[in-house]
């Protein structure tokens, strides 16, 4: 297996640089994204068949922050999503052009490992889909299938805590994933991508199909998550873009289909002053 | 999608905002008439409408608290919803200003006023014309007007100053008369708050348009 060559970890962005930057005057703020990023899109364009479903994408991606994706339907916001992490490769008329760089790192240059990857940067769906498995069995199976050598129980237990569902479920661990609750599902699925240590999660509308205490309860998991994962999140709903991410890009088709980048800032610029009147317009509920 | 009723909650909340405003704009002139011609019925009359000001104060409040409820805003719609709350806030303010000229002109008894008058209705006269004006430059998000109007405090400033002086001077010549001189000086102090509270108005419409928060001209008081 051709693992993800290992560069130095950027230098991360503290708190008072952050706090410091808040007396600014918001179209003076920074989005310093440049020397704390973790992933990189560089002109990225993305293809089903002749088809174009984003054109010339480029942003960086701040380590250990969450940053939301949000646009209509239909904008490439779950295409980017998934060339973040290579799944597009499982649809056979998919190919991409340009780059999009992990630590530095081409994700989709020849001698890389497209499972290696999805270890790597991995992914939590719009709907909860836990394995029909026993519980244990949900976290236990990702490690077990990449021959991690661990001490299986203690990470069982580790990705439960971390994901706000072990005090739920550490006396049914045997019981099936299914008997969950929606909600309690999605966090089951959420450990189990913490499960192979990944740097980076990617999230497609994960509350999409849960109820408001269970969409704050995901909400306030990513949020302690960020401390130690990258987090980017597609979601249709704006308030939750608002709440969670610390930065926001917006995306929007163009006359031929293809969505765009149309902005990038920080989240809280991004909802109160966008730069681009298309933004403005999408926010404002004018679009269209 | 064109939000229809959110477009229409606003434009009634910022109609609402300009209906305020003139009534604070009528509570000053009625004050300052009150004031020049010792009329007490009139003051009389001020301090019974400022009830209906607060009122639509509240009203106004409601109404921007719904619309951040129930419509989420975002953006330069948001901005003006806060620019809004802080507006009629501010107008409110300045009515009670008016009021508590209308109160000392009840004070002051009897008899024609002596001292620095025509100064003092003068800052009357400047501080609604800012008024009158920072409403159009909210209507019509002119930065540059609310910028100048912020200028033009200056000048309530310097009359503030000159009317005070000459108070203080009027008490040293006729001690006998203290109290009523207080009472012109606490006018003036009023006058000069409504000048400062068209300048926080203006300040909220450059918020508006900008998004930038700035204090535009420190008062001097």
């Amino acid at each position: 297996m051709t693992m993800i060559r290992a560069t130095e970890r950027p230098k991360a962005v503290t708190e008072d640089r952050l706090i410091t930057d808040q007396h600014l005057p918001i179209d003076e703020r920074i989005t310093r994204i440049e020397d704390d990023s973790i992933l990189e899109v560089s002109n990225f364009s993305a293809y089903y068949g002749k088809f174009r479903a984003l054109h010339n994408v480029s942003f960086q991606i701040p380590e250990k922050k969450i940053t939301a994706l949000i646009g209509p339907s239909g904008c490439g916001k779950s295409t980017l999503l998934r060339c973040i992490n290579r799944m597009n490769d499982l649809v056979p008329s998919f190919h991409g052009e340009g780059e999009v760089t992990f630590r530095g790192q081409d994700l989709y240059a020849k001698d890389v490992d497209p499972v290696e990857v999805r270890r790597r940067i991995g992914m939590v769906f719009q709907k909860p889909n836990p394995f029909p498995k026993s519980i244990y069995e949900n976290i236990a199976f990702g490690p077990k299938v990449n021959g991690m050598n661990v001490n299986m129980p203690a990470l069982v237990e580790d990705c439960l805590r971390r994901a706000a569902l072990w005090d739920d479920v550490k006396d049914k661990l045997k019981q099936s994933g299914l008997a969950l609750s929606g909600g309690q599902q999605q966090r089951l699925c959420i450990a189990r991508a913490l499960a192979t240590q990944p740097e980076v999660i990617l999230m497609d509308e994960p509350c999409s199909a849960l109820d408001p205490i269970a969409t704050l309860k995901i909400e306030d998991l990513m949020k302690e998550l960020s401390k130690d994962f990258t987090i980017i999140i597609v979601t249709h709903n704006m308030q939750q873009a608002a709440r969670v991410a610390d930065y926001t890009a917006f995306l929007m088709m163009r006359e031929d289909r293809a969505g765009e980048l149309v902005e990038f800032s920080d989240t809280d610029k991004l909802f109160t002053m966008p730069k681009d009147k298309r933004t403005e317009d999408y926010i404002t509920g004018r679009f269209g | 999608m064109t939000r229809e009723l959110f477009e229409k909650n606003l434009r009634d909340m910022q109609e609402d905002v300009l209906i305020m405003g003139s009534m604070v704009e009528k509570a000053i002139q009625r004050s300052m008439d009150s004031l020049r011609t010792r009329d007490v019925k009139l003051s009389n009359a001020v301090v019974a409408e400022d009830i209906a000001i607060n009122a639509k104060r509240y009203e106004i409040e409601e109404k921007c608290i719904h619309s951040i409820a129930l419509q989420a805003p975002m953006a330069a719609d948001l901005r003006v919803i806060v620019a809004i709350l802080f507006i009629s806030n501010e107008l409110e303010r300045m009515a009670d200003h008016a009021e508590g000229i209308a109160r000392i002109n009840m004070m002051l008894g009897e008899g024609p006023l002596s001292g620095p008058i025509g100064d003092i209705m003068l800052m009357g006269t400047k501080s609604n014309d800012m008024l009158r004006r920072s409403l159009t430059a909210f209507v019509d998000r002119d930065v540059e007007l609310a910028r100048q109007i912020c200028d033009d405090d200056d000048e309530i400033d310097n009359l503030y100053d000159s009317s005070y002086h000459s108070l203080i001077q009027d008490v040293i010549k006729t001690p006998q008369d203290v109290e009523r001189i207080t009472y012109l000086i606490w006018s003036c102090h009023n006058l000069e708050r409504i000048a400062d509270r068209v300048t926080n108005i203006c300040e909220r419409v450059i918020f508006m348009v900008t998004g930038q928060l700035e204090e535009i001209n420190v008062s001097r008081y």
